[in-house]
């Protein structure tokens, strides 16, 4: 059975380029080295979910068509919209996102990506602060101090402490898996004489541990090697294995980034508690930040979605300048699709713009609130819409979903997911990265080419061919009404 | 009649790993759907409830009220905090509000939880039709 060697992985924005898979007659049939995400979707493509023809509705049914006849109407739709949206992008290659703003141009829509809902705020911090960041490579070899803030890894980039962080080992820096084994052991031998103690002295009340935060601080101080710190609003599997756990309570986040601005500047603070959190805990924290070489912060949703949104990361990018007159740290977003940050990327050298690119006035303008797709759906302000690679109706709030539904809806996707449940138009693409190549920025902005395992089902197009082919469909339509007028 | 217990949180939204890989293997996938219509609440707050693992609540917010399963969380203590996975059951009642930059609130949102026993947890197919009356 063929292996292919050195795979990268579609799923989140760790994009592990080390994946291994077995081929049997044409399927994926053993993934190696892979997560339980990654696992899933090679192995799950195929699937009963999976979409092999094309779709148009008639009479309030999904029925099946010919490629050229939806590629027709939903050129026919984008072309005769005032102010369509064309949403998704994060899923698929850099080269279908460059067509598709192509097409947006065309039809004088509002293009947006999913960093609308995951890092917007953060772009729109960077904007505002800078960021001082780098490769994961150089922080998988040189950092000793990794910081996770309102982000579980191991939840949402289950590889990304192993390949990147804590637990890989770098030129510089070593592995530090061994000293968290013997950590966990010893709290599950610890919870064993617990639960022993519970069995002999049955209904007599055993004493409670105290919260996290509030345990006597591990003595990371002076451990040698890398340490982990996990600040978060619950205690996440991440949190369990890390030297610090800080548990900020919910929507503080800001309070306690400018608490940890004030300690490392020496200053004192004049309170027992910040965000929840007893002060005495978060010097020595702050004094494990300072003593580092080279610390990495990377952050999550639980800034970005939290109360504060933008500024928590103001805040954050703020904390890691004001570490940088002490030590060597930076500082990077978590990113969740596998190419939102090609996303971004390809907007950018195309419009000039990250995200919300509205193309209604012939040229590209930028004002997330306003052009951003989740305020031009509250509005109702859109007539049509595409999404390609995105499941916006499962993943917006409901009052924006509902007026996505409304309208005429386009959905390129190869499953069936909650979107394309909805859509008037439903065409079926191949998956990047299995079915078909192209190219993906990893969160730290480095370029990854995707492969081609294995061919995609018969008449399945990938993106970028049904995208092309609905732009000149697009133009023929725009060109015949301007010779009619 | 005896007043339901009702109790006033903060809710969450996020990833699970259970979601994650649902969600690749398809969203109307058993396993998807299941990792997504639950609320993971603090084991004291379940005690105030009084409700058990995989009783059905009702968590209700300024915008929308949905029926979930409640599960108790291993990330305890968390009290007065529940969480649930993204997905559609949660988007029915996260805040819209951006702020004026294009963010929605999924986080840190003010609800109530109470039981709902009686109550089904609706399937994907009849959520969409409750929701937005197609599909």
């Amino acid at each position: 059975m063929p292996v292919v060697k050195a795979v990268t992985c579609p799923v989140c924005g760790s994009l592990c380029d080390d994946i291994e898979l077995t081929i049997e007659n044409g399927r994926i049939v053993k993934v190696k080295n892979g997560c339980a995400m990654c696992e899933a979707k090679f192995l799950g493509y195929c699937g009963e979910h999976r979409v092999l023809k094309p779709m148009i509705r008639k009479n309030g049914e999904l029925v099946k068509t010919t490629l050229k006849e939806a590629v027709r109407r939903a050129a026919e739709i984008l072309a005769e919209a005032n102010y369509p949206v064309l949403y998704g992008w994060s899923n698929t290659s850099c080269e279908a996102i460059s067509v598709g703003i192509e097409l947006a141009e065309e039809v004088g829509g509002v293009i947006d990506n999913t960093s609308v809902v995951c890092h917007g705020p953060s772009i729109l911090s960077i904007q505002d602060v800078g960021i001082p960041s780098c490769t994961l490579g150089q922080i998988r070899h040189r950092a000793d101090l990794i910081v996770y803030w309102g982000s579980n890894p191991w939840s949402a980039h289950p590889r990304h402490i192993e390949r990147y962080t804590a637990f890989s080992e770098g030129r510089f820096e070593k592995s530090a898996w061994r000293s968290y084994v013997n950590k966990v052991k010893a709290l599950v031998g610890r919870k064993k004489i617990q639960s022993a103690i519970k069995r002999l002295f049955f209904k007599k009340p055993v004493p409670v541990p105290p919260p996290v935060s509030e345990y006597k601080p591990y003595p990371s101080i002076t451990k040698e090697g890398r340490k982990l710190i996990v600040i978060d609003v619950r205690r996440t599997k991440s949190a369990e294995i890390a030297d610090y756990f800080v548990q900020v309570e919910p929507n503080k986040d800001y309070e306690l980034l400018q608490a940890f601005r004030a300690l490392i500047r020496d200053q004192e603070l004049e309170v027992d508690k910040v965000a929840g959190v007893p002060v005495e805990y978060l010097e020595e924290v702050a004094d494990a930040m300072v003593s580092c070489d080279f610390g990495a912060l990377f952050f999550g949703l639980g800034l970005t979605m939290s109360s504060g949104k933008l500024r928590n990361i103001d805040a954050a990018l703020s904390l890691v300048r004001d570490l940088n007159m002490r030590t060597k740290f930076v500082i990077m977003p978590m990113r969740g699709h596998f190419n939102v940050t090609g996303a971004n990327t390809v907007f950018t050298w195309q419009t000039g713009y990250p995200y919300a690119v509205d193309f209604s006035l012939g040229y590209p303008r930028y004002n997330p609130g306003e052009t951003s797709v989740v305020d031009v759906l509250l509005r109702k302000e859109s007539d049509a819409a595409l999404i390609v690679a995105s499941d916006p109706v499962s993943n917006f709030p409901r009052k924006a979903a509902e007026h996505l539904v409304e309208n005429p809806l386009i959905v390129i996707d190869p499953h069936m997911n909650v979107t394309a449940q909805m859509a008037d138009v439903l065409i079926p693409s191949a998956f990047v990265g299995i079915e078909a190549s192209g190219t993906a920025y990893r969160m730290d902005h480095v370029p990854i080419p995707l492969k081609k395992v294995v061919n995609p089902p018969r008449g399945i197009l990938p993106d970028e061919e049904i995208l092309r082919r609905i732009l000149a469909e697009v133009r023929r339509i725009k060109k015949k009404m301007g010779e009619a007028a | 009649m005896e007043e339901k217990p009702k109790l006033k949180v903060t809710l969450l939204t996020g990833r699970t790993i259970e979601q994650g890989a649902g969600k690749e293997r398809g969203k109307s996938s058993k396993e998807y759907v299941e990792s997504v219509s639950v609320c993971y609440i603090d084991p004291e707050d379940m005690k105030k409830l009084g409700v058990k693992d995989g009783t059905n609540i009702q968590v209700s917010t300024a915008f929308g009220s949905v029926v979930v399963k409640a599960k108790k969380s291993l990330r305890a203590p968390h009290p007065g905090v529940v969480f649930i996975p993204y997905g559609l059951w949660a988007n029915v009642v996260v805040d819209p509000e951006t702020h004026g930059i294009g963010m929605p609130s999924f986080k840190g949102i003010p609800a109530t939880v109470e039981p709902a026993p009686d109550k089904p947890v609706l399937g994907l197919e009849e959520l969409l039709k409750t929701v937005f009356r197609k599909g």
